[in-house]
């Protein structure tokens, strides 16, 4: 339990440089950031994505040619689950208005936005309502709501130069604009945000923010937004209805080339079925599943990139792919929490990043590419990193969590990050006495599937929102904005597959054409692979116990 | 060192691979053996023994309540409880986890609720029947004292029992041990949704600054970002006004013209 007695001997290091560092935050004075040419040298040299091999350029689909990263290529090269020729399109289980496909946070969103424009709501979701990357955000959304020192233009410069400037600049203008709405929609909810007694709410820093503007429901904030919009559905279980354990492994077209709904997969029973719809909301979250370059990852269980692959496979380009989210300060100790994130509010809170040394080697608020690569450096290059106890070869950082109490005043750290206090102690450690050793984990998919500021895409009846989607955050997506993209986009996605739904006549004949026609560009193309996809969920198996598994043939019930 | 170096053993299940582990501890998977390293959780025990999980399983990290677990320890009565993502295995535990328990789930309109006990009582009447056994309280995994908020909902404290609540990931446990029947973790977001709601002043602020992007005052400021160049933007960015980490919560910047 606890830290190694190595470990407690190291920390007495970054004790001794603390005084130091925190009276020098009280006056006001940070470490240097960086200038944005130094950003960019210091990605190029240190950032995984520009690592030798770490893309592979397309060789099918509709941005053929495009780099993206090797794990999401193998899941776009690679044949469907189900053989077209053996799908009976006659037989339909479900037929709705709109189905959005993925119960997290966007998805929710849509739907509650969809039912409001008269549509009858089918969520299919692989696994139970909820189950999401936004169970798991914890610092915060950003919105500017203090008319007196922000506005949405402020909050557009952050979110474009965080993305370093390749954002799509419509997406950015529409997320900041609505961002405000979207916070009083959680608030008319009854999201629980943070609030001094007047109403006001509290808002910090978020790395790569030129003002407070990140608002919070303590560190689970993400969990806050998701049961309350989950709650919300469920109370409007007339005209929403909730498939779980039922991902979907591939999109319905019409005769006319628009989306009619999905065939989904029972993962309990192992039957394949169809839902027919007149609108369709891709709203399947990220790929940390894929664990990009062997990283490990903060993701839920569930992020495997599924609505990536099927909305890929009906003509749907992507951007941005090429640029993945490693989180600066993944847990590395102890092995229980490994990959767990420490939200970046304990970073906007106060806390420095320090080496084995005690010393400050980078601002702690920069761009997480940036804050990444910087860690990453100062592990690999300068060599300062702090060893991991049991794992030979890995090596961690500093994050000085005690700081904040000393910023703040005793039992901010208790106050503030209530989950990440007990599950430290649960493991003998006092994070607001100790600080914790961290990581680069990988967490978030920057790109996607390209859609409009209303959700739609080039596939009419094909709706995308959250993380699935890409050209909001560019390159680089901001602490904050994420919570921000799923509530604004979800809800923007939403209400045009409801409209849409409620104003389409009839749905043709439909087909699943397009996955034959994808398979014969897979052998048009020369690949040659023995590979399904979508993943639907990783393996995490012990591969010793596979070596075993031996079945040959599947008979009747028995696997 | 590589990066690369620095990936997961656990996450990518490359852990098992060409090491063999020697620190393998017995537990009981509802009731079959098997051999454990005994730094798992128990999560990674199920997929260490062979599993492949479905049910069960969400977030991997505490926060979804997907992976509700109740175990035993030889030699005592005591019935333990744990998210298996968190808990870390013991030798001959016998476990199994509880991924799904019905509940009774009131079906309400949020914008007709009152903060008050009557409220809570019309939707879920079993709350009268709580006979303060406490078994709640001693089956959260999160530490919550689940009978404290019970108690507040029902004597209509509805913002104790939102606070006392906030931390809950309604796994079940509590409502699969209840002697009452009651449902506690769908009392407790229906009181945390009317106390955000109803009792929690609004955000004065928000609905200003919403009133001003529905005037049309930010449209120009912005469509001149969207149409900016590369340079301009770089410069705006560069020079943009930051507040400072301590600055008190009325700080004002000194270029006002975007506001």
């Amino acid at each position: 339990m606890g830290y190694t007695s190595d470990l407690l001997e190291l920390i007495k290091r970054v004790d001794k440089t603390r005084p130091e560092r925190v009276a020098r935050k009280k006056a006001g004075e940070e470490f240097p950031a960086l200038t944005l040419d130094q950003r960019k040298a210091r990605l190029e040299k240190y950032h995984p994505d520009y690592r030798p091999g770490a893309l592979r350029e397309l060789k099918i689909g509709p941005s053929k040619g495009y780099s993206v990263a090797q794990e999401i290529a193998d899941q776009f090269e690679a044949r469907s689950r189900i053989d077209p020729d053996k799908i009976d399109l006659n037989e339909v289980h479900y037929e709705t208005d709109v189905l959005v496909i993925g119960g997290g946070g966007a998805g929710t969103a849509a739907a509650l936005l969809a039912e409001e424009k008269g549509a009858q709501v089918i969520i299919a979701t692989k696994l139970r309502h909820g189950d999401a990357n936004t169970m798991m955000a914890e610092g915060g959304i950003q919105a500017a709501t203090k008319s007196w020192k922000d506005s949405p233009y402020y909050h557009y410069l952050d979110v474009i130069g965080g993305g370093h400037f390749e954002n799509d600049p419509l997406l950015v203008k529409t997320m900041v604009s609505e961002a405000p709405k979207a916070i009083g929609w959680l608030e008319n909810l009854g999201c629980m945000f943070n609030k001094w007694p007047s109403g006001s709410l509290f808002t910090l820093h978020g790395a790569g923010t030129c003002r407070k503007r990140m608002h919070y429901a303590g560190d689970i904030t993400g969990a806050e937004i998701m049961r309350t919009l989950r709650d919300e559905a469920r109370n409007r279980v007339k005209n929403i209805g909730v498939l779980e354990f039922s991902p979907a492994v591939e999109l319905l077209l019409d005769d006319q080339g628009t989306c009619s709904g999905a065939v989904l997969y029972n993962l309990e029973t192992e039957e394949y079925f169809l839902v027919k719809a007149k609108a369709v909301v891709m709203a399947t979250g990220g790929s940390g599943r894929l664990h990009m370059q062997k990283f490990m990852t903060t993701n839920h269980y569930g992020a495997t990139g599924d609505g990536l692959v099927i909305g890929y496979r009906i003509g749907v380009g992507v951007r941005f792919l090429h640029a993945t989210q490693y989180h600066p300060t993944g847990a590395v100790f102890p092995e229980q929490v490994e990959g767990l994130l420490i939200t970046e509010k304990v970073r906007g809170a106060g806390a420095n990043l320090v080496n084995t040394d005690g010393e400050q080697f980078v601002f702690e608020r920069e761009p997480r590419d940036i804050e990444s690569s910087s860690i990453i450096r100062e592990c690999e290059k300068v060599g300062k990193g702090i060893p991991v106890p049991g794992q030979a070869g890995k090596f961690g950082v500093w994050l000085d969590s005690p700081m904040i109490d000393l910023l703040e005043g005793e039992g901010t750290v208790e106050r503030e990050f209530p989950a990440k206090f007990i599950l430290f102690k649960r493991h003998g450690i006092d994070i607001s006495k100790v600080p914790m050793l961290i990581y680069p984990t990988l967490h978030y998919q920057n790109g996607g599937l390209e859609y409009k500021s209303d959700g739609s895409t080039k596939v009419p009846g094909f709706f995308v929102a959250g993380e699935v989607g890409g050209g909001v955050h560019g390159a680089n997506r901001l602490m904050g904005n994420s919570l921000l993209d799923i509530t604004v986009f979800g809800r923007l996605a939403g209400e045009s597959a409801g409209k849409f739904a409620v104003e389409r006549k009839d749905v043709g004949k439909i087909s699943v054409e397009h996955v034959r026609q994808y398979h014969k560009e897979l052998e048009a193309s020369g690949i040659i692979t023995d590979r399904v996809s979508p993943m639907v969920l990783p393996d995490y198996t012990n591969p010793e116990v596979k070596k075993r598994q031996l079945t040959t043939t599947y008979i009747g019930s028995l696997r | 060192m590589s990066a690369v170096a620095q990936q997961s053993k656990e996450q990518t299940g490359a852990s098992y691979e060409g090491s063999v582990r020697t620190d393998l501890v017995p537990i009981f998977i509802m009731g079959k053996k098997y051999d454990v390293p005994s730094t798992l959780t128990i999560q990674k025990a199920f997929e260490y023994a062979g599993y492949q999980l479905i049910r069960g399983c969400g977030c991997r990290g505490g926060i979804c309540g997907a992976c509700a677990t109740v175990y035993r320890l030889p030699g005592s009565a005591k019935i333990n409880v744990g998210l298996a993502c968190q808990t870390v295995v013991q030798p001959n535990m016998y476990l199994t986890m509880i991924p799904f328990f019905p509940a009774n789930r009131a079906v309400y309109d949020i914008d007709e609720l009152k903060p008050d006990a009557q409220t809570i009582l019309k939707y879920y009447p079993e709350l009268a029947k709580c006979m303060g056994c406490n078994t709640c309280t001693k089956s959260c995994p999160m530490e919550i004292p689940v009978m404290e908020y019970i108690s507040a909902a029902l004597r209509g404290d509805i913002e104790q029992a939102a606070e006392i609540s906030m931390s809950c990931v309604m796994c079940g446990i509590c409502a699969a041990r209840c002697p009452a029947e009651l449902g506690q973790y769908n009392i407790g977001i229906m009181c945390r949704r009317i106390t955000g709601k109803h009792i929690n002043p609004r955000a004065e602020h928000l609905r200003e600054m919403i009133e001003r992007i529905n005037s049309g005052r930010y449209e120009d400021p912005l469509n001149k970002l969207v149409n900016s160049d590369l340079q301009t933007l770089r410069k705006l960015y560069v020079e943009r006004e930051m507040e400072p980490h301590t600055a008190p919560e009325d700080w004002a910047p000194t270029d006002k013209a975007f506001l």
